[in-house]
């Protein structure tokens, strides 16, 4: 179950520096995770014990998160995911 | 159709079918040219009803100054309407937006002031705070906030649509102050409470992100997620890609955002026809291409365009 997950430049000092990082999981908690696991720290970046932080944006397959199934979206093997935070537009 | 000034004739934009780009006879897509008003984008509609709105509330004398961060299509239509009502304008606008912005703000006879490029508009509204703040005569309508934004689109944008296309099922607007999707959302689900609204959001490149920390994250105080239904993140390439499509399938040129949106509009079309199902979606046309001609998004391969964009704010 292979996940590419697109990290934000704002954490990519939990990941080496890396903006591209390959895990996998079944749902979207999973993948964080296992993101956590392989990077400590990483979780907590992008949720908080009401689920994803407010500044947080995660995208599966470019659809926000929050209008599947939020952290228990199923993620199925070759799923992209971005993170971003959010910012102004307009 | 006759007015009795320009700004009388903001909005009554036309609705047209897009007879190459939707998949059916079923299944179809319509544009609202939202380029049609008179200083070439959809905000005309926001920048008239927040001025007016600020009239009546008394907040605004002959010779006022107006501020407003903006990365260009506001400021353009509120430059427009100062002027003729007699208000000076100040823009806050991101060093990384393109020239004929700047070019058309000034000829409107507004006054910029340059926020730093990383960051971008997040960058523009905390320079405009700060500036309202130390300049406490001057009034900043604040298009993130002002509930006449989105009012605008229920009371004009979301009528027209419905009354050109009682049978529309999705309706999809890029999603940057969020006033359009907020307004046409509300007045749409009230008449339709099936409609599907559907966000399409611009994604930048990483300079535009370059946050400090995570806690300087912005959401417009106008976003409620709940009028939603679904929401997209469109890369530069996407758009791009989108945007040339239109002019070579259906000869309507537009700026890049627009293609943002139709690439969530052709997704949302794509799905229903696998599906077998039926569909009228209705999505916005948010300016015409004229003010990024200088981005190169019109010239050249995908490649040399994208490359181009690297870094702006294109929508």
């Amino acid at each position: 179950m292979a996940v590419e997950v697109r990290i934000p430049t704002i954490l990519r000092s939990y990941t080496g520096g890396e903006k591209l990082v390959t895990t996998d999981g079944a749902t979207l908690r999973g993948v964080i995770d296992a993101l956590d696991a392989a990077h400590p720290g990483l979780a907590e970046r992008i949720t908080d014990e009401s689920g994803l932080r407010r500044f947080m944006n995660v995208y599966l397959n470019d659809e926000d998160v929050r209008f599947i199934d939020g952290l228990d979206s199923a993620v199925a093997d070759g799923d992209s995911i971005t993170i971003l935070p959010a910012v102004a537009g307009g | 159709m006759r007015f009795n000034s320009l700004l009388d004739s903001v909005g009554h934009t036309p609705l047209v079918g897009l007879p190459h780009l939707s998949p059916s006879a079923n299944v179809r897509l319509w544009a609202k040219l939202e380029d049609h008003n008179p200083t070439g984008s959809v905000k005309d509609r926001a920048a008239l009803a927040m001025i007016t709105q600020a009239e009546k509330d008394g907040l605004l004398q002959p010779g006022s100054t107006l501020l407003e961060p903006t990365s260009g299509n506001t400021g353009i239509s509120l430059a427009m309407v100062a002027r003729q009502r007699g208000y000076r304008l100040i823009c806050v606008m991101p060093e990384n937006t393109s020239s004929e912005r700047a070019q058309l703000l000034t000829m409107w006879g507004a006054e910029i002031i340059w926020s730093p490029a990383a960051g971008g508009s997040n960058e523009a509204v905390r320079v405009a705070k700060q500036l309202a703040e130390a300049n406490p005569d001057w009034v900043m309508l604040y298009q993130y906030g002002n509930p006449a934004n989105p009012t605008a689109h229920y009371e004009t944008t979301g009528p027209e649509i419905l009354a050109d296309l009682p049978t529309i099922t999705h309706f999809v607007a890029g999603l940057g102050t969020t006033g359009t999707l907020m307004g046409v959302g509300r007045f749409l689900r009230e008449h339709r409470p099936d409609i599907q609204i559907v966000a399409a959001e611009p994604r930048y490149g990483e300079l535009v992100y370059g946050l400090r920390n995570i806690d300087e994250g912005f959401i417009p105080e106008l976003y409620d997620e709940s009028i939603l239904s679904s929401r997209f993140s469109v890369g530069p390439r996407d758009a791009l890609k989108r945007t040339r499509e239109l002019l070579d399938s259906e000869g309507i040129f537009a700026g890049v955002s627009t293609g943002a949106i139709l690439h969530a509009a052709l997704g949302i079309a794509q799905r229903v026809e696998r599906a077998g199902g039926e569909a009228d979606i209705a999505f916005i046309v948010c300016d015409g291409g004229w003010k990024y001609l200088s981005t190169g998004a019109y010239e050249g391969t995908l490649d040399e365009a994208e490359r181009a964009l690297e870094g702006q704010l294109w929508a």
